[in-house]
């Protein structure tokens, strides 16, 4: 076997440092004979050494926040949630599978007080649970993150509050208007807990200044950062603590 | 891990690839922008326990390949353009910078195989299977775009040394 003759696609391998050690003598032999063939391999080496070298360090860039904030598309939530939801989505669909227009999306203007106010529902529903307060806790925060991530389309990050006295105890998936919202929940060593609402859906906005809305006893700061729509809520803090704590996440969620 | 997860993880080196493909920062990250609101948008249709970076790699591929048909009609290269080595540049400087302007002037399918094959070290299997194409069509582009390149390099080489010449 180690006789046969040396082809050019076993040079290219051996260039590549992909010969099992047989060959590999077989190819070193034959090229020690053949110093011209050699000089070329050593050439391709060469090359792709410097290949590596300039674009290697692309790797340990940072990533634009845009490659991790992502539209989300309505394809997807159709096949979710158009078994069981409303056919209209599955127009929707439709007509975005026919022309590949950008999705609709939920206006931002009328959008925000909305989102607080179902941030607050949320927030009053689950907060009060003892024993169910989330879906999936913190303990497995990696399948967590990925769950939700995959359901909403969009890599989520949830923020480590712990700088401002807030571990956090886990998450769920909600129901939202046009597609899925997460829904994540911290609480202090006392047991003051609030939620952090999040949404993907949202149509494209430049508007990232907190806005301030109370629904009964809970208060709620929210924002919208391009398609993101956040809402963080509490009905155990005071306002100024709870934008401290807003202050955080919109800096964690904005590195 | 999930898929998400593991195709956010996967973001830098589509990064990496697509620098080296179509050459400046600002194109590059809008390929792999464009690549990822497919790959996310079509990430139901990706099958468990396949080859995600294969999948995720074929996806900017073919996202690649219809923006360059879009933008211009021919992907062209052009072996009779003079070069201009008018650099002052010397050493490993001028062969770096050589080296991305000789990548992009490779036959768009050739500099695909060279680059999956050095940048992301795939097997000329996965390389096949990524773009599509037979394992032996992988060896002839692969064998072809370094012949290229180092003829160019060579060129290079040799139209320095006479630029050095000149100068004295």
């Amino acid at each position: 076997m180690s006789d046969a003759p040396i082809t050019e696609s076993e040079l290219q391998a051996y260039a590549d440092g992909r010969l099992e050690p047989k060959r590999r003598m077989a190819v070193e032999a034959w090229l020690a004979a053949h110093p011209e063939e050699a000089e070329r391999i050593a050439d391709y080496r060469k090359i792709a050494k410097e290949l590596r070298s300039i674009y290697d360090p692309v790797i340990s860039e940072s990533l634009p926040p845009r490659f991790l904030r992502k539209r989300v598309h309505w394809k997807r939530y159709a096949l979710v949630a158009g078994w069981t939801v409303v056919g209209f989505l599955i127009g929707a669909a439709a007509g975005w599978e026919l022309n590949e227009s950008r999705p609709a999306l939920a206006p931002a203007a009328d959008m925000g007080a909305a989102m607080a106010r179902r941030a607050a529902i949320a927030h009053a529903t689950y907060s009060p649970e003892v024993r169910h307060p989330v879906e999936v806790g913190a303990d497995q925060e990696a399948h967590l993150m990925a769950w939700l991530s995959k359901r909403l389309g969009a890599p989520l990050r949830a923020p480590q509050l712990e700088e401002v006295g807030y571990s956090l105890v886990g998450g769920r998936l909600l129901p939202g208007d046009t597609s899925p919202v997460a829904h994540f929940m911290y609480q202090t060593q006392k047991g003051a807990r609030i939620t952090l609402y999040v949404r993907t859906d949202v149509a494209g906005n430049r508007e990232t200044a907190f806005r301030y809305a109370e629904e009964g006893k809970v208060r709620v700061f929210y924002w919208v950062d391009r398609r993101m729509g956040y809402a963080l809520s509490s009905g155990d803090i005071g306002k100024d603590e709870l934008l401290k704590v807003a202050n955080t996440v919109y800096q964690q969620l904005n590195p | 891990m999930n898929e998400a997860q593991r195709l956010v993880d996967l973001i830098p080196r589509l990064r990496r690839y697509a620098r080296a493909l179509v050459g400046d920062r600002a194109t590059a990250d809008d390929l792999v922008q464009d690549t990822l609101e497919r790959a996310w948008a079509k990430l139901h249709l990706y099958r468990r326990g396949t080859d995600l970076r294969a999948w995720l790699f074929t996806v900017m591929h073919n996202v690649h390949v219809n923006r360059v048909r879009a933008a211009r009609p021919t992907d062209l290269i052009d072996d009779e353009m003079p070069e201009l080595a008018q650099r002052a540049a010397q050493g490993d400087a001028l062969l770096v910078r050589d080296l991305d302007r000789s990548i992009a002037r490779l036959p768009a399918e050739q500099r695909a195989v060279l680059l999956l094959v050095t940048l992301e070290e795939m097997s000329y299997e996965e390389v096949a299977h990524t773009l599509d194409v037979p394992i032996g069509t992988v060896m002839s582009r692969l064998s072809r775009a370094r012949e290229k390149l180092r003829t160019m390099m060579l060129g290079q080489s040799a139209a320095a040394a006479k630029q050095l010449k000149l100068v004295k």
